[in-house]
């Protein structure tokens, strides 16, 4: 374990990942006002209505796909069954497809805030910024599907068996720096690129991730604030304490 | 039983001279902004005309409000909770800006600026969406006075419904205005599509609003609202919507366009609901009986049981009084001359109209017979199919019966009074043929037809023990608030973020920064507006003139003006503070940074 090695795939990690964290929580305080999509379909919808739905789906998979190789350790895989190759094949196959959808909906998106003169007039410094990471991390991620595990340049790499450690490592507090330096230049430029966009992540649009509704499903229709809501958000002044009284629960 | 009171308004049709105040004047108050150039929480359509946004009534288009599934079930007519998440990415029925109008302001600058020429200079139009020259082909009120018909008109969804043959002989025959705000619906579907639930019903008076802090710009409440009074702010990316002006009606005052309106016509007041009875009045089957179904779920406030059960459900006793004096009541129950407004939308709407007779009196008036004996009135609107049928299509999903009811009895008031007027005995026949007493029918022409200010407006103020619970109220120390002066103003990650400042704060103190500048287009000048929100009609708003250069030093800036009621500027528009130029701390005096001239707006923009 060099110190190259270390600074690369310990440090600047950690450091990003504690940038991710805190910078969302920090956002959050600072700005939930500004915590929002920034939706600009209301300038534009003939390209949004085939690009978004494109990219989110495809990222969505993607983000999927890594949960499964970046998460799930190959035995745990192999231990219900499904043989290494297999999981191969409908790992690229779902990956390329998935990522090619990502990659063309991310390219009209990217075509059309430069081309639709109000979405490019409220496109901010931050939103170029992410855009070219983002593109980044999501072209280098589909040239290791496709030119490693497709076109086999440059022999076989099973990921599985050394960022995905690595990857997991980190989040055990046991880093292993010295699988992604063995890694391929493709991987740990993918990687690199991720744990920049990481550390960009809250101080960008890409905050409305998290606070993707699906609670939706579940909660009543019409949602009413009643007052009994706030009681207790903030001290009452000297004299004016409330007086329990027994109150109709609505 | 489970009483809940609602803030509600009547508006009088008859009255309205299509001004456009309220507009104007809601919109000096609220969205006087960049981002919201398009968005009009008030606007006055004038029917037949296309509405705004354009075509907003044609449902089978926009999809929005309820509808019943086959087994009887409402469903948000954009789809169920899963499709509304499955189209998320892209809002498939949200108007575009051309539904509304591109925004515009004119290149002033230009016609002082331009070199000697041959021509005279003139003042382009530029977009404030893509900052290019523009053609304007559109705007809030371009089918005004039904300018463009019958072009333009013939493209109302409402006048669609109505047959062909109609269409000709209409435009001939009437014209009058809709004033709209937001309907502040006991069943909203704006707040049914919000992925976030971040619009609320405000359970002590039902006013509709969309938390700012909790809005995340997933923009299907646009859609979900059949009335399109939900406005996606571009600059912020957060909806927004009419409020009731709910800071002033929480000291019991009226709201901005109420208050402002020339013809008088806005009744506001409290109606007592039964909470449990909404779902099932918005289900029944037969959409024309939604008119009747809606008022049944309304509570009699002289009901000695309902009274019981509104103290019981925490209802304040001056708020129940107050419902029993509420004109609304009054109007839709009592007299029953208002009738809601597309009542098919099956969101159970707030807002009430009474439709206006004026049509039929205006074609009885031009056949040289008299206009205000009860026998040609009544003929008239027993004959004048068409105004009575598009009125239907507006206020009582088409039926007919209940908007020739309310015209009759409005006719009826109209010669019953002329008799009184004129010195004559009263005809007691005339209230009886429309199923009044005469005592009634008095009272009800002294609220429609003189309608004083404390009868149109009876509004009880919110209660301090609730202070908490309503928005933030100005009771508060305005600069009580998570991270305090100084913050605001637009953070780092664009327009709007960063720490926003709390209604009471941006309108009762009436931030000086805010209130200096006269160019719209510039966003780094965003902020700056003059505020008509508090202005009680007296002095003049500070900000609503420029500085005057040169008279206007410093040393004249004292915070207090000779009448305490104007509030001078300091003329750099706004103070840099140190975390960009936020919030000054009200109540110190402004720190009479010396004008600067035309510059004075670059150096506001620099902190930002
Ligand atoms: C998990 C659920 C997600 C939801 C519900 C969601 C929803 C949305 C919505 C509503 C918009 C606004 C589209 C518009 O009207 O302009 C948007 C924009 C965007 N989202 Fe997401 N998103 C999600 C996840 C993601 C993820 C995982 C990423 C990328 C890592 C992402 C990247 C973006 C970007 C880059 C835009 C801006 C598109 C533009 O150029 O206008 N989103 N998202
Ligand atoms: S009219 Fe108002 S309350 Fe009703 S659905 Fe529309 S925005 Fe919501
Ligand atoms: S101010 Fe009153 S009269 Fe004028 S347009 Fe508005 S509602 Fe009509």
């Amino acid at each position: 374990m060099n110190t190259t090695e270390t600074l690369l795939w310990v440090v600047i990690p950690y450091v990003c990942l504690a940038v991710f964290v805190l910078g969302h929580v920090w956002r959050y305080r600072y700005d939930k006002f500004g915590w929002t999509t920034r939706s600009s379909q209301l300038y534009e919808s003939r390209l949004l209505r085939w690009a978004s739905p494109l990219f989110h789906f495809g990222i969505l998979a993607v983000f999927l796909g890594h949960v499964m190789g970046l998460g799930v350790p190959k035995s745990w895989t192999e231990a219900v069954g499904i043989s290494a190759e297999a999981y191969h094949v409908m790992a690229v196959g779902i990956g390329a497809i998935a990522g090619l959808c990502t990659l063309v909906g991310m390219v009209l998106l990217i075509y059309r805030r430069r081309t639709v003169g109000p979405v490019f007039r409220a496109t901010t410094r931050m939103d170029k910024l992410m855009y070219l990471v983002l593109a980044v991390v999501i072209f280098l991620g589909l040239w290791n599907t496709v030119a490693g595990s497709v076109l086999n340049l440059g022999g076989y790499y099973d990921y599985r068996d050394g960022v995905s450690v690595w990857f997991r490592s980190i989040f055990l507090f046991q880093p292993h720096p010295e699988l992604m330096a063995a890694a391929p230049l493709g991987f740990q430029l993918h990687g690199m690129a991720a744990m920049l966009l990481f550390a960009l992540w809250p101080f960008t649009r890409l905050v409305h991730v998290f606070s993707a509704p699906v609670f939706y499903l579940w909660r009543p229709y019409v949602v009413y604030r009643s007052r009994s809501d706030r009681y207790g958000a903030r001290a009452a002044r000297p004299g004016w304490e409330r007086v329990d009284r027994p109150q109709k629960v609505r | 039983m489970r009483v809940m009171a609602q803030m509600s308004m009547v508006m009088n049709l008859d009255k309205c001279i299509g001004c456009h105040t309220c507009s104007v004047t809601c919109k000096q108050a609220w969205t006087n902004r960049t981002g919201t150039e398009y968005v009009w929480f008030n606007n006055v359509e004038t029917r037949p005309g296309q509405g705004y946004p354009r075509t907003y009534e044609d449902q089978e288009k926009w999809e929005g409000g309820w509808t019943l599934t086959k087994n009887g079930r409402l469903r948000l007519k954009a789809g169920g909770r899963l499709k509304n998440l499955m189209t998320i990415f892209a809002s498939p029925k949200q108007p575009s800006i051309d539904e509304y109008y591109e925004p515009w302001t004119y290149d002033y600058e230009n016609l002082t600026n331009a070199p000697l020429q041959e021509h005279t200079p003139v003042a382009r139009p530029k977009s404030l969406l893509s900052g290019q020259d523009m053609n304007v082909t559109w705007s809030a009120n371009w089918d005004d006075d039904l300018g463009g018909s019958p072009a333009l008109a013939a493209a109302d969804p409402v006048l669609a419904k109505i047959s062909d043959k109609v269409k000709l002989e209409f435009e001939q025959t009437f014209m009058f205005y809709l004033p709209r705000i937001c309907e502040h619906c006991l069943n909203p579907s704006c707040a049914a599509s919000c992925p976030s639930g971040a619009i609320y019903k405000r359970s002590e008076d039902g006013i509709v609003l969309v938390d700012q802090d909790a809005c995340r710009g997933w923009r299907k409440c646009v859609t979900g609202c059949p009335y399109k009074k939900v406005y996606f702010n571009h600059r912020t990316g957060k909806a927004e919507k009419c409020t009731f002006c709910f800071p002033r009606i929480e000291v019991g005052l009226p709201t901005v366009c109420s208050e402002t309106c020339v013809g008088r016509l806005r009744y506001i007041g409290l109606v007592l609901y039964d909470a449990d009875r909404v779902l099932e009045a918005a289900s029944v089957t037969d959409e024309r009986e939604l008119l009747a179904s809606q008022r049944s779920v309304f509570l009699d406030p002289n009901d000695p049981a309902v009274v019981r059960e509104a103290e019981a459900a925490g209802i304040p006793r001056d708020w129940v009084e107050a419902a029993q004096r509420s004109p609304i009541w009054a109007l839709i129950n009592k007299y029953e001359v208002a009738l809601p407004l597309h009542p098919e939308y099956r969101t159970m709407p707030m807002v009430w109209y009474i439709p206006p007779l004026s049509p039929v009196v205006d074609v009885v008036a031009e056949t040289g017979e008299d206009a205000e004996d009860p026998g040609n009135l009544f003929a008239a609107i027993d004959t004048l199919r068409i105004p009575v049928e598009y009125l239907a299509e507006l206020f009582t999903a088409g039926d007919t019966v209940p908007v020739t009811a309310v015209l009759k009895r409005l006719a009826a008031m109209r010669s019953y009074m002329r008799d009184l007027n004129m010195g004559r005995d009263a005809d007691a026949s005339i209230p009886a043929s429309v199923g009044m007493d005469e005592a009634s029918m008095y009272e009800m022409y002294r609220l429609l037809a003189l309608a004083k200010y404390d009868e149109r407006y009876v509004i009880p103020s919110a209660h301090a023990e609730q202070a908490h619970g309503l928005e933030e109220l100005a009771t508060e120390c305005s600069l009580d608030y998570d991270g305090g002066p100084g913050m605001g103003g637009s953070g780092p990650f664009g327009e709007g973020s960063g720490v926003n400042d709390p209604i009471a704060v941006e309108n009762f103190h009436m931030l000086r920064q805010r209130q200096t500048t006269d160019t719209v287009a510039d966003p780094s000048t965003r902020k700056a507006r003059v505020n008509l929100l508090s202005w009680d009609g007296k002095g003049a708003p500070a900000g609503l003139f420029p500085p005057r250069s040169g008279t206007d030093g410093p040393h004249l800036r004292d915070p207090e003006g000779p009448s305490g009621e104007t509030q001078p500027l300091p003329a750099g528009g706004s103070v840099p503070g140190p975390a960009g130029t936020g919030t000054e701390p009200t109540g110190t005096p402004p720190t009479g940074t010396p004008p600067t001239g035309p510059a004075r707006d670059d150096d506001a923009g620099a902190g930002r």
